[in-house]
């Protein structure tokens, strides 16, 4: 039956014009066009805010030292030659550097003037010195020069922050401590050095003295009790609701529940927390347990959700196989699906503790928000975390915490990209095809 | 009831009554009927195939035998089938211990990610059938030599089950059913994602089996059924229309539906 012969046909062939091929052509550049401009839009803002993250937050890894010429004068350390630790740790060594600071300026003479040339250094630079003594306590007798901190405004004077040109009356560090830095800078003893303390230190109201550790601990030990609490309910949750409860109004009813209370401002239980933690219990405020256990409340829907994802994608021809060799309902998920489940379930769970990690407003409402000052040693010890610490700091209006917020937010940062890393590391590796 | 059972047991061999029975078994998926009034007899050491058009319940009635039904939600069966003259319906009967006297074969070859040995030795370590490695590791050589794979992997039962060819997995998965050394085994369309030739050793080997095995076959192809089994059933839409030897069924079937079927009429 040829073309000429036949019916008018039903079905027209399809349109193979040159045109139409154009057209095809140009829609497709133009959608991997939009694409790519997506991409690149989102890798800038990204790129902005890092860089200006890392731009104001690098300068918080460095501190500024001065070298000072100290004679360890044997009179104040250990005047009874004692040689005993404890008494040369309560020795007046702020005392010390104020001495050599006077004999290297003796013409500061003024009650005020000297105060001021004293405030040069840090109020925690006896510690530099103190350190080395117990260190070595020979060198007691002996004048050494030790790198000692600068204050905060010095410090932020030599790292360009203050700009010199300013009228006096504008300007932070005044004339005479400009040239009293500088007559250190002139003999090399002005240097920026490595900030141990921002990584060793709790909380401070002097920014030089401040550090992250505290910080780090209370968030170590938050996300413990979250994690120790989330995992095994939020694991046995899913695995009840995936595996072996019915399907029925009541399953469906429970599922919308855990749906919503993943979507639930955190802040919310935040207040939840204050009032039944605190309040009704009452559980210790501030403390790390009871933010761990807020923080629980809000990461476990999203472990119950990734751990049923996780489940769900189990193919059900792994448990016919095994019902089918005899294994008990039990045995199927505790031999097959939960093993198999495992690395989505692992995935699932760290994404929640990174999510908790950076968690602000609901510590807030128990009191995580205080200033703490020493490195908590348990779960009931008051103490900040990480992003809590970096609220603290934002606020606070020393020029000198704004480049300690920045580097605290990179080192939050750095462990959520850590956390992160690690979850796609475990997804690539148990990658599995069926 | 079980007291009858067993003293009717040793009568059984005589009057030679069959392995398993159905009698008046009625399916339902939540409100629909899938299975309308099944009577049906399976033989002891004999090969019986399910044929029927797509949808007409013959993987349900198989699912029946060994209660894999019990795992779908809505599912509910009525009506009484016995294994062995026994009620495996009763309540209190274990179905894990049915399980592990009626085995199954999937339609679609589903072996365990795990090695080709654990994936045969898992069923008997279950059942506590070896303990020994020593016990194991002839149960698994025993069940691969039956199911005809041994000579193919004996090499590289560590490697994982997975990374077979489809035949072979199927293979795999028959002998996994046979490691538990099942009275019955249960096959839904064992051939249906296979090759003409792994297809042809797989109708060979349940042609052995039989020996020592009472088997359930569904399959779409005619030939394969009128190949490999004894009693044929031929079931539509939810009726199981008529039974009986296989070679009867396909030269005189005595139902028109039986006959436009084998014909090629429908399906
Ligand atoms: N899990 C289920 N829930 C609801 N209905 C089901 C379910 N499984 C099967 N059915 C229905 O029961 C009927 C019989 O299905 P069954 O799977 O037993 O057919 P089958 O004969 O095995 O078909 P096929 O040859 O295509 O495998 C069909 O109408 C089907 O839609
Ligand atoms: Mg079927």
């Amino acid at each position: 039956m040829t073309d000429s012969t036949a019916p008018a046909a039903a079905l027209r062939r399809a349109d193979l014009s040159e045109e139409r091929l154009k057209r095809r052509y140009a829609a497709e550049k133009r959608f991997r066009a939009y694409g790519l401009a997506a991409i690149f839009a989102a890798l800038a803002i990204l790129g902005i805010l890092i860089g200006t993250i890392v731009w104001n937050g690098h300068t918080a890894f460095v501190q500024t030292h001065i070298a000072m010429p100290v004679y360890l004068d044997p009179e104040i350390i250990d005047p009874q030659g004692s040689n005993d630790a404890t008494v040369i740790q309560r020795a007046d060594y702020q005392g010390l550097l104020k001495t050599s600071l006077r004999e290297r300026f003796p013409e500061v003479t003024g009650r005020r003037d000297r105060i001021k040339l004293y405030g040069i250094l840090s109020n925690g630079a006896g510690f530099d010195v103190r350190d080395r003594v117990l260190a070595d306590p020979s060198i007691i007798g002996t004048t050494q020069t030790i790198w000692v901190k600068s204050s905060d405004d010095i410090d932020s004077l030599v790292k360009g922050y203050i700009d010199r040109d300013l009228p006096e009356g504008d300007r932070r560090v005044k004339d005479n401590e400009i040239v009293w830095i500088d007559s250190f800078a002139a003999d090399g003893g002005v240097d920026t050095k490595f900030n141990t303390t921002f990584f060793t230190a709790g909380d401070s109201r002097e920014p030089e003295q401040a550090g992250i550790w505290g910080a780090v601990v209370g968030s170590f030990f938050t996300l413990l009790i979250t994690l120790v609490l989330t995992f095994p309910v939020g694991v046995l949750s899913a695995v009840y609701l995936e595996e072996f409860a019915p399907k029925n109004r009541w399953t469906d009813l429970i599922e919308v529940n855990i749906n919503n209370l993943a979507a639930v401002p955190s802040i919310i239980f935040g207040l939840l927390g204050l009032a039944v933690f605190l309040g009704v219990f009452g559980f210790p405020r501030s403390a790390p347990l009871v933010g761990g256990m807020v923080l629980a409340l809000m990461t476990l829907p999203t472990i119950i959700i990734a751990s049923r994802a996780a489940l769900k994608a189990v193919p059900p021809s792994i448990r016919e196989a095994a019902l089918g060799v005899g294994a008990s309902r039990l045995q199927v998920v505790t031999h097959h699906v939960l093993p198999l489940a495992m690395p989505g379930v692992l995935t699932g769970t760290i994404i929640g503790m990174a999510q908790a990690l950076g968690e602000t407003a609901p510590l807030l409402m128990i009191g995580m928000v205080a200033f703490i000052v020493d490195i908590p040693g348990g779960v009931t010890d008051p103490a900040t975390v990480l992003p809590v610490q970096i609220f603290l700091w934002a606020d606070a209006p020393e020029r000198a915490f704004v480049e300690k917020t920045n580097g605290a937010i990179m080192v939050l940062l750095g462990f959520l990209i850590l956390m992160n890393a690690l979850a796609v590391l475990l997804r690539k590796r148990f990658e599995r095809q069926w | 009831m079980d007291a009858v059972a067993e003293a009717e047991a040793p009568q059984r061999a005589l009057r030679n009554s069959p392995k398993m029975t159905a009698r008046q078994v009625d399916v339902y998926y939540g409100e629909t009927k899938a299975l309308k009034n099944i009577d049906l007899d399976i033989e002891e050491n004999q090969v019986t195939s399910l044929i029927g058009p797509s949808g007409c319940g013959k993987s349900t009635f198989l699912r029946c035998l060994n209660r894999m039904n019990d795992v779908i939600d809505g599912c509910r069966v009525e009506g009484d089938i016995t294994l062995d003259d026994v009620d495996i319906y009763r309540s209190g009967l274990d179905v894990v211990q049915l399980r592990a006297r009626v085995g199954m074969v999937f339609q679609k070859p589903n072996p365990f990610p795990k090695s080709i040995y654990d994936n045969i030795a898992y069923g008997p370590r279950l059942h506590g059938i070896a303990e020994a490695k020593s016990d194991l590791d002839d149960i698994v050589e025993i069940s691969l030599t039956k199911a005809g794979l041994w000579k193919e992997v004996k090499d590289r039962l560590q490697a994982p089950g997975t990374g077979l060819s489809g035949g072979q997995q199927q293979r795999l998965c028959i002998a996994r059913a046979i490691a538990v050394n099942p009275e019955v085994i249960l096959m839904d369309e064992p051939c249906s994602a296979l090759d003409p030739i792994a297809t042809a050793r797989i109708e060979e080997l349940i042609d052995e089996l039989r020996q020592n095995f009472t088997i359930v076959i569904v399959t779409h192809s005619m030939q394969q059924a009128a190949r490999v089994s004894q009693k044929t059933a031929f079931f539509h839409l939810g009726d199981l229309v008529e039974v009986s030897e296989t070679e009867q069924l396909f030269t005189n079937p005595r139902d028109q539906r039986t006959q436009g079927y084998i014909t090629g009429r429908f399906g």
